[in-house]
């Protein structure tokens, strides 16, 4: 019997089960589907990874490094190269190996599957299918990894991080990157990475645009762009064409939850995580999540710190802390969602982080926290918010004592 | 030299090769691509039709449903996914309704079984969420769906077990005859035979042109998809078709034998198999006209095909008529897929009336698979213990094991590509498309074929995945 399995090996799930270890657990087991630690982070060779955690700008293999460090010698067990087929709200996993099939008992889960790149299909570009589409990270690891370019014209579809990052990554290995292009208004990825990514090298963003066409019979031999109005339609007449061999798709991440929704988790439709309490618990109680799995993070060491909490709520969970009433938090729509979107009652801790992103690019704003009763409990005030960065809000337990009811968070312009 | 040179391997040409692999004679396949299946056969609805539409009397309907009846049990023989979930024809006016009428009709003299035409409510109550535009329908319950491609590589196995010769990118340039041989030149290699059976899909105007007079002409009519994932299932549990018209039988909304759901297709004239915004922008609308809600966010792929139309309006099942010895089965547009197994049996009883068949003393006609993920858990664990690959999954989405891969690799007809590999197995197949087990297939690829990564092939040759290497390692 483990006190918790904890289910991937990735940053939120090293970092989750440094702090489970940490916590005094005893029998703390990861498993992994890989045959190392570190999932995504082992192909990001860039920096920008630690900063929030220790404090020194590191890549990603050196930050799973740290962690991995950080375990060795401890109680933590690790399964490579097994898959976790099914769990159930008895806290059963049932895995597969090397080894054969078979069930483990836990006390307590922390889900930390991540999460996956959208495909083509997802946005249904048109065109030819040969070779030369590749999502970016899958163009990440044929590269980092395996030491193998995938092209040498390139354009990019979407402005999501890894694709961004893989601008930079295939211009510096001698590919020629024609252009970014996004249908949104702005970009979805980080500000740092515009710059550092594109601006620096010259790389043409197209805002407002999509790919209309892919052509080439075999390979990628041409792509068409074509401005897009508010709806999203192609406008005929705005196309500009680029002859190269090579798209890679950064469109949107999508958490992992196969596992989440036989196990019968409530999922949140707008995330398309686990709907999660403050310590990360989900509505099944002993099973907790974090990192990408719950929603996609822009940072790895916020995933970290999620991590953390969630182990947190494990360790508590297996002290037996008590948890009944709710305080439900819901968003007007031009927030996205809330993490968490449930905040337990009686209010136990001295402060509650809520996380969301944004919609639309706001520039100088507030944040406003309201309850049931319409009255204003917070206010937070931003020079400006974007979707791509994650934002965060503290509300410290007395503000959340003050408040009736259920909370709505919502953003009024300055 | 060779009995018969079987041209193409599409389903038709697998299924031609299959029936003749029981005789005791020499036959050879000949395929332009790197494997079989690559034309109409692998993009199509996937629907084996119960004959209810062909008009009665013509070679359609014959060999539809016949061939329905013989495509139930070769999949069943030969393991291949087959699902009798039934079909529905709704309607939504007074025209349609007429039309209902006209196809229980014809169906019934067609021999189609079963069918049943059902009111507003009954048909709301078997498919709650279609529109409630929905007037009446006429229902299929023995129309199924099957993996097309799954079929024509089991038919082509078999085929191959039993001594049939089956030379992939052998494209056909050249074909004379000499003294009654045959000589059929490709880009590889030459080959003689008494008899050609002529399976060319989309080309067999073409090939035939190579030797004889114009008889036919085969014109190409694109077809556009879109494959959702698993999540959007539930929608149906039957293929749903609205009334045919001139154009087609219109935009189907169908479950699929891996558990997707498969809306498509339109018709649209063209020689080329790329989706098109504006044609799926139709198919999507067509759609939605049936079923309201289809999350069309969960889309995993969209892909076309070719339907082989000729100017003749029905299959072209007859030996030349200025070549003798030449069979053509040509034009085999929908329903070409349930028709195949039919349509290979016409070519055994054509070359019957020509030469004496006489069956083998022992022929192989079935074929086992190992699907992972339909084994119990005991069957599993026992697996594993002999080959611990079969404990390792590479496709995530749909549960493929290494070990079926290497199968797959290795199998009667290797695969060579990374979508080999898919047709085979199915990895790659579901919601990430191969975005996390595509790098591992590759890598499985180079390993088990002695290949440089660079010579890994997305699906037929020159689509090389990667252009250069970085570092040597």
């Amino acid at each position: 019997m483990f006190d918790v399995i904890i289910i991937g090996g990735g940053p939120a799930g090293l970092a989750a089960a440094r702090k489970c270890c940490e916590e005094g657990l005893e029998k703390i087991l990861i498993i992994e589907r890989d045959s190392q630690l570190g999932g995504i982070l082992n192909q990001c060779i860039h920096t920008g990874f630690g900063v929030g955690i220790f404090h020194e700008e590191l890549s990603g293999p050196e930050f799973a490094h740290k962690y991995i460090e950080m375990l060795k010698g401890t109680r933590v067990e690790v399964m490579l190269d097994t898959m976790v087929l099914e769990i159930n709200k008895d806290k059963e996993v049932t895995i597969i190996n090397h080894d054969g099939y078979q069930k483990l008992q836990t006390k307590a889960i922390i889900l930390a599957m991540g999460c996956r790149e959208r495909s083509r299909g997802a946005i249904a570009t048109p065109g030819s299918r040969g070779a030369g589409v590749y999502t970016a990270g899958a163009a990440q690891r044929y590269i980092n990894i395996d030491g193998y370019m995938v092209g040498k014209r390139v354009v990019i579809l979407g402005s999501g991080d890894i694709g961004l990052i893989m601008a930079r990554r295939m211009t510096l290995e001698g590919a020629k990157v024609l252009a970014c292009v996004e249908i949104n208004p702005y970009s979805g990825g980080l500000p740092r990475n515009i710059v550092q990514c594109l601006n620096d090298f010259d790389i043409p963003l197209y805002l407002s645009h999509t790919i209309t066409k892919i052509e080439g019979e075999n390979r990628v031999e041409k792509v068409t762009i074509s401005k897009v109005d508010e709806r999203f339609t192609p406008i005929p007449g705005t196309e500009i064409e680029f002859d190269c061999d090579t798209v890679l798709l950064s469109i949107g991440l999508v958490p992992e939850n196969e596992l989440s929704k036989v196990a019968g988790i409530q999922l949140d439709k707008r995330t398309k995580g686990p709907i999660v309490y403050e310590n990360m618990e989900t509505s099944i109680p002993g099973i907790f999540a974090c990192g990408n799995v719950v929603h996609v993070h822009d940072l790895a060491d916020n995933v970290a710190m999620e991590a953390e909490r969630a182990a947190q709520g494990v360790s508590d969970y297996l002290k037996g802390c008590e948890r009944e009433a709710e305080i439900s938090l819901s968003t007007t729509s031009e927030i996205g969602y809330t993490v968490p979107q449930h905040i337990h009652l009686p209010l136990d801790k001295d402060r509650y982080d809520i996380f969301f992103r944004v919609r639309k690019v706001f520039g100088p704003a507030y944040i406003l926290v309201k309850d049931q009763e319409g009255n204003q409990i917070a206010r937070f005030s931003r020079q400006y918010i974007i979707p791509g960065t994650m934002e965060k809000i503290t509300l410290p337990k007395v503000l959340l004592q003050k408040g009736k009811g259920n909370l709505t968070v919502s953003i009024e312009e300055k | 030299m060779f009995d018969v040179v079987i041209i193409g391997a599409g389903i038709v040409g697998c299924s031609a090769a299959y029936y003749l692999s029981q005789y005791d004679i020499r036959v050879c396949v000949l395929e332009a691509a790197n494997d079989v299946s690559m034309g109409t056969t692998k993009a199509n609805s996937a629907i084996v039709h119960a004959g209810y539409d062909p008009e009665t009397g013509t070679l359609m309907a014959k060999h539809n449903v016949i061939g329905a009846a013989l495509t139930k049990e070769l999949c069943r023989k030969l393991d291949v996914p087959y699902k009798e979930c039934g079909a529905m024809v709704i309607g939504f006016d007074e025209t349609d309704l007429n039309t209902i009428q006209k196809l229980y009709d014809r169906g019934i003299r067609n021999g189609v079984e079963q069918l049943q035409i059902l009111n507003r409510e009954e048909t709301l109550k078997l498919e709650p969420q279609l529109s409630r535009d929905v007037r009446g329908c006429l229902l299929i319950p023995t129309s199924a769906i099957i993996a097309p491609w799954e079929l024509a590589m089991a038919l082509m196995e078999t085929a191959v077990r039993n001594g049939v010769q089956l030379k992939l990118n052998n494209r056909v340039e050249a074909i004379s005859k000499k003294d009654g041989v045959f000589t059929v030149r490709t880009n590889a290699d030459e080959y003689q035979a008494k008899y050609i059976i002529n399976a060319a899909g989309v080309h067999s105007d073409k090939v035939h042109e190579l030797i004889g007079e114009k008889e036919f002409t085969i014109t190409t009519v694109k077809g556009e998809y879109y494959l959702l994932d698993k999540s959007e299932s539930s929608r149906c549990q039957r293929t749903i078709f609205q009334c045919p018209s001139a154009v087609g039988k219109g935009v189907l909304v169908s479950p699929t034998v891996h558990g997707n759901l498969i809306v498509g297709p339109n018709a649209v004239d063209s020689d080329n198999v790329d989706t098109t915004y504006e044609g799926l922008q139709f198919v999507k609308k067509r759609a939605q006209r049936s079923i309201p809600f289809i999350a069309f966010g969960e889309n995993i792929r969209n892909f076309a095909g070719l339907r082989a139309k000729n100017d003749r309006g029905d299959f072209i099942v007859e030996e030349s008529r200025s070549v003798p010895d030449f069979f053509n089965i040509a034009g085999i547009m929908s329903p070409g897929l349930t028709s195949a197994p039919s349509l290979g049996l016409a070519a055994v009883d054509w070359l019957k009336g020509k030469q004496e068949l006489v069956k083998k003393d022992s022929y192989c006609e079935s074929r086992k698979k190992i699907r992972f993920n339909e084994l119990s858990d005991e069957e599993k664990n026992e697996l594993i213990k002999k080959d611990p690959r079969y404990g390792r999954i590479i496709c995530r989405c749909m549960t493929v094991t290494e070990g079926e891969i290497v199968d797959a690799i290795h199998g009667v007809i290797p695969a060579v590509s990374i979508d080999g590999v898919k047709r085979r197995c199915t990895a790659g197949m579901g919601r990430c498309q191969g975005g996390f087990c595509g790098g591992k297939v590759a890598e499985i690829l180079v390993r088990e074929r002695g290949i440089s990564p660079l010579e890994v092939l997305q699906d037929q040759e020159g689509t090389n995945i990667l252009v250069k290497e970085l570092k040597v390692k």
